[in-house]
């Protein structure tokens, strides 16, 4: 038996890096400080080797790779798409396997944040990190995010309950505010909540700045909320010593989409006039912030990118998966690491189940059940090492605390590059 | 027969079936549901665990009805994953994301 301490958890964009593991004949039988959502990761996982299949059909690596390589090097328009829950490693080889096969190359922030990247790139982004945030935010806005059932340890360790350099009393100190169309878990434990009308946060954000720089109102109600309620909150925002907009889906889904992220970025430039103000995405994925960081450093752009013409180029709505799939413009498909069937609206699905597709993932997904080609490979941050980074964009090294027994998702990759240049 | 808006999100109970793997009953039985509120369930004659038909111009299905007092009205949520998403269309106004909060839908007992 072994104890491994300081694992991270791979589950979510906070990547709990305080976990401990007890393992015993290469099994995980204890999980320590993990959330309900990091002890599923640990315990659910299955570390035996279980062989590569073609059609249904197990069979050896080679004859795997062969099968995936001719699919790709024989397409016309492959897409290759996924990447937030791998390494930093195995995304940078499948940016350089999309640049060789001439694919567009695409990660689940295109059905997540993709819309707060556009937003970033119209008018920038005050940025800081969690540490700063765990050690001086008196003032914490959820905006369009639950984060106490999809990131189950942010407020114990970065938000709203932990003790910082300048926040003696923890929670005491903190103000939090949730704004939501629904009252969710977290919007019950807030301080304030301010429900909106589904679809309103625009307007909501607007009328919001527009009482930040003094305008009086004539609406007494904007969005379902009292034009009173949002003077409170604004008259709250700019008297905090340092203040954060956490924002979630509920921004980026929804009408609106990156103009209502934009408006987040440009009410906080417009705090920091008053006072110390960031904002930061709640990233969902593991490494979903790494799928940008390696696709910006290697292509300029985060996502959506197609190298059909042997260079990047950037086309959010036209090199994003839902519109490649549902326009049935692809005509093979690389999954690393993602569940498109499960999470894809349904024409982008049935189309999937028409073109040959390649999938790499440890965990047997409902993509991974309809592949001409799969591979189960082994998980990042529990057999194997990696690098990962956090929602605040950090990087951290992850351990391989289980003896590996699967290729590596880098490994599966290269061999497919290799191969791909052979055919 | 109620128009309202439908939501999606993730739940406590998907990512726990999630876990389980997406083959398995757990997660289909925590993705088959919808949450209403009580006053919606009421309007339509419907107790909770009683059937919904959700009707978008893209799909329908039949689920199970949850009461969630934390919802407006006019909303559904739905937990996300393969059943939400035979509502939702390819459209992403050219940002590469489909409109999995704010569709248009119908509401109806089902019989």
């Amino acid at each position: 038996m072994k104890i491994e301490k300081n694992v991270v958890c791979t589950f979510c964009g906070c990547l709990c890096d305080d976990i401990t593991l007890t393992i015993e004949n290469n099994n995980i039988t204890k999980v320590e400080k993990a959330c309900a959502n990091g002890r599923g990761l640990f315990e659910g996982y299955d570390p035996h080797f279980r062989a590569p299949r073609v059609n249904g059909k197990e069979v050896a690596f080679p004859e795997a790779i062969k099968e995936a390589s001719n699919i790709l090097s024989s397409a016309r328009y492959p897409l290759i798409y996924g990447l937030s829950s791998t390494s930093v490693e195995a995304q940078r080889i499948s940016v350089q396997l999309a640049e060789t096969i001439g694919a567009s190359i695409d990660s689940t922030s295109s059905v997540c944040h993709g819309p707060t990247g556009l937003a970033m790139q119209s008018v920038g982004e005050s940025t800081c990190t969690l540490g700063e945030i765990k050690n001086r935010a008196d003032l914490l806005v959820f905006w369009g995010c639950n984060p106490l059932v999809s990131h189950s340890r942010h407020f114990a360790r970065y938000s709203a309950m932990p003790k910082g350099r300048f926040i003696s009393e923890g929670r005491k100190d903190r103000k939090v505010v949730v704004v939501d169309v629904r009252r969710s878990e977290t919007a019950k434990s807030a301080d304030l909540f301010i429900q909106i009308r589904q679809g309103y946060d625009y307007e909501v954000l607007l009328a919001i700045k527009a009482l930040l720089k003094g305008k009086v109102l004539s609406a007494t109600e904007v969005g379902g909320v009292p034009t009173e309620l949002l003077q409170q909150f604004v008259h709250t925002m700019k008297s905090c010593r340092y203040g954060v907009i956490f924002f979630g889906m509920g921004l980026t889904m929804t009408k609106g989409r990156d103009l209502n992220v934009r408006e987040v970025f440009s009410l906080v430039r417009e705090l920091n006039n008053y006072t110390r103000f960031s904002a930061m995405p709640m990233r969902g994925h593991g490494n979903v912030t790494g799928a940008d960081q390696v696709m910006s450093w290697l292509c300029g752009y985060p996502f959506a990118i197609n190298f059909s013409k042997g260079y990047p180029r950037y086309g959010p709505g036209e090199f994003t998966a839902v519109d490649l799939l549902s326009g049935r413009e692809a005509d093979a498909l690389l999954v690393i690491a993602s569940d498109p069937v499960a999470h894809f609206p349904a024409e982008a699905v049935r189309y999937i189940e028409n073109i040959p597709s390649i999938v790499i993932d440890p965990v047997e997904s409902l993509t991974a059940k309809i592949a001409t080609v799969y591979f189960p490979t082994a998980m990042y941050g529990v057999d194997c090492e990696g690098t990962a980074y956090r929602m605040d964009s950090v990087p951290l090294r992850l351990k391989a605390p289980l003896e590996r027994q699967r290729k590596s998702d880098e490994e599966v990759l290269e061999a497919i590059f290799e191969g791909v240049k052979e055919c | 027969m109620q128009v309202c808006t439908l939501i999606s999100g993730r739940t406590l109970e998907q990512a726990k079936g999630m876990h389980g793997g997406k083959n398995n009953d757990g997660y289909k039985k925590a993705v088959e549901k919808a949450f209403l509120s009580p006053l919606l369930l009421e309007k339509l004659g419907l107790s909770e665990g009683e059937e919904i038909l959700l009707t978008t111009p893209y799909g329908s299905v039949r689920v199970k009805t949850c009461a969630d007092m934390g919802l407006p009205e006019d909303v559904v949520f739905m937990p996300m994953g393969p059943m939400v998403n035979l509502l939702v269309g390819p459209e992403t106004e050219g940002t590469g994301m489909p409109s999995f909060k704010g569709l248009k839908v119908e509401v109806d007992k089902a019989r």
